[in-house]
């Protein structure tokens, strides 16, 4: 089951450059966003070679393909996820996926299911990225909802205990992370889902860090909404997915109008087409989608419990190395259960953009900061943090090339 | 590159031994700026007296550039004139503008020229920048 990594190396065409005079490319920084293989970025070029021309429009051939080449990757992520074509909806980001959702929420009238009343309560957790924290913020904000979250145990994990406390008949939406950007924690679904369908609020999972690393199936996981973006997953940047349950995307309202996403139109009103088209107004990110589409065939055929499988012993030994150093801090889950191969530490008094500075003048690319989650930082108790996130070209040299880092960085700045 | 260009002696000697860092009880002006990009903060207080700086503290977490940026500027900057202290900002800022490309004027930047290498590394300028840009601040607010 081990991954061939020096082969997979091969299909990224970024790893025969060198860095900062040099040398050898260390890329440590999957979890902000993943290199691409050379089959992905061949796949975007080619649309525009050579079926360049707007879907769903057109009563010519270059239309026809590129309508089938848009359709055709629609088609994979649904394959990729366990779910039915209609339900996937691409978006420009996972960003933008969530926007949809908190403003086609903010546009159900009264007596849609989705319509937010004063005394509602949205529900979220304390290690969100902005991404799925900020949209549900100011969704509270314009229907006069409250926020509510979950908060975390000294080891980064969720604390479930006020579960039936958080998570009440007054829910309406509980937006969680399927595992942490910073933490890596995986988090568990399954009482979560429970409970929020109980009470008859909606789940909207976010994915980013979990649908690139391993096998998904939305119908196991029993989620709602479900987005994670392109770019993470060896796909191209500017093209996320949207996956929401039919039955549900059929109730909610569109966000952005426009061409595509209607189905009839007079000078003062319009219907909207169904999902997933009324979610797509305009031209859309075509090429974007296609190249995601050859992404997750990419991913599917090295296999998604492999790769997972391969992080895992990877992260083991990441943890193992990094905690033999001294004065290194694992912010975050030290056992590989239920944890991605996201990994956050502090050293002593080294300041993570130092420590990032350091590692990159040795070709060792890293994240340093609060990662897009400054209230998880807080909880934490760290103002930010050095973070290591693998994927499937990493190997235990690049591991070793990092704790070794890390260990020069002391000498350096002990000086 | 070499990353002793960045890190000089100086720099990380002010970060070890940083300069008037902790707040005075009172000021004219006080503000809070922050690095949304890296979660760097500071809080910086000015005392003026005949436009003249007679105080400058401060208290922050932060990176070695932004904590020994502040540090040599606080140095810098008391006891000067807002006027000298204007020569001594512009010179500054044109520094990290100018991608390695400019000698630094130790005359005006005495310390601060340490900083010089920080220009060619785009990612940094914001940090060396987040106390001067917090003076600026609280300089403009004291003399309202």
């Amino acid at each position: 089951m081990s991954l061939d990594v020096a082969s997979i190396k091969e299909d990224f065409p970024i790893f025969k450059r060198s860095i900062r005079d040099g040398k050898k490319l260390v890329y440590l920084d999957s979890g902000a966003t993943s290199q691409k293989p050379r089959s992905v970025i061949e796949a975007e070029g080619n649309f525009y070679r050579l079926h360049n021309a707007a879907v769903h429009r057109g009563a010519h051939q270059l239309a026809e393909e590129a309508t089938d080449a848009y359709e055709g990757a629609r088609e994979i992520v649904a394959n990729f996820l366990g779910a039915h074509v209609d339900e996937i909806v691409f978006t420009k980001s996972a960003t933008e996926s969530l926007n949809l959702l908190a403003y086609a929420f903010s546009n159900a009238q009264p007596g849609n299911r989705f319509a937010l009343q004063p005394g509602d309560e949205i529900v979220v957790t304390e290690m969100e990225h902005h991404a799925n924290l900020i949209p549900w913020q100011q969704l509270a904000a314009r229907s006069g909802a409250t926020l509510s979250w979950f908060g975390l145990t000294t080891e980064g994990r969720l604390n479930l205990e006020p579960l039936k406390k958080l998570i009440t008949a007054k829910t309406k939406i509980v937006a969680l992370t399927h595992q942490s950007n910073v933490l890596g924690t995986i988090n568990p679904l399954a009482e979560i889902v429970a409970r929020a369908h109980e009470v008859g609020a909606v789940v909207i999972l976010d994915a980013c860090q979990s649908a690139p690393h391993m096998s998904i199936d939305v119908s196991a996981l029993d989620v709602d909404f479900l987005v994670f973006s392109g770019h993470k997953a060896v796909g191209p940047t500017g093209v996320g997915v949207l996956w929401g349950k039919a039955e549900l995307l059929d109730q909610l309202p569109p966000f952005l109008f426009g061409g595509s996403m209607i189905e009839t139109v007079t000078m003062t009103s319009a219907t909207w087409a169904k999902a997933p088209k009324r979610f797509e107004a305009g031209v859309p990110n075509m090429a974007q989608a296609v190249g995601l589409g050859t992404a997750l065939q990419y991913l599917t055929r090295i296999g998604m419990d492999s790769i997972h499988e391969h992080e895992q012993v990877l992260t083991k030994y990441l943890i193992e190395q990094l905690i033999s150093i001294d004065d290194v801090r694992i912010v975050g889950p030290l056992s590989c259960e239920n944890r991605g191969a996201s990994v956050s530490f502090t050293c002593g008094d080294i300041h993570p953009h130092d420590m990032g500075q350091f590692l990159d003048n040795q070709g060792i690319a890293v994240r340093t900061g609060h990662h897009c989650a400054w209230p998880l930082a807080r909880a934490m108790g760290v103002p930010s943090t050095t973070r290591a996130s693998l994927y499937l070209y990493n190997d235990i040299s690049d591991v070793d090339a990092l704790t070794n880092g890390i260990r020069d960085a002391q000498k350096y700045f002990g000086k | 590159m070499n990353l002793d260009n960045l890190y000089q002696e100086v720099i990380l000697d002010h970060y070890k031994h940083p300069q008037h860092k902790g707040l005075s009880e009172k000021f004219d002006a006080q503000v809070h700026h922050v690095n949304p990009s890296c979660g760097d903060e500071i809080t910086l207080n000015v005392n003026l007296a005949d436009s003249t700086i007679s105080s400058l503290t401060w208290d922050g977490v932060g990176c070695s550039i932004s904590q020994a940026s502040v540090s040599i500027m606080s140095d810098l900057l008391i006891g000067k004139s807002l006027d000298e202290a204007q020569v001594i900002f512009d010179s500054f800022i044109e520094l990290m503008q100018s991608k390695g490309a400019l000698v630094a004027d130790e005359s005006i930047l005495e310390d601060a020229v340490a900083l010089a290498g920080v220009s060619k590394y785009p990612a940094r300028i914001k940090c060396a920048l987040l106390g001067w840009m917090a003076y600026k601040d609280a300089s403009v607010q004291a003399q309202k």
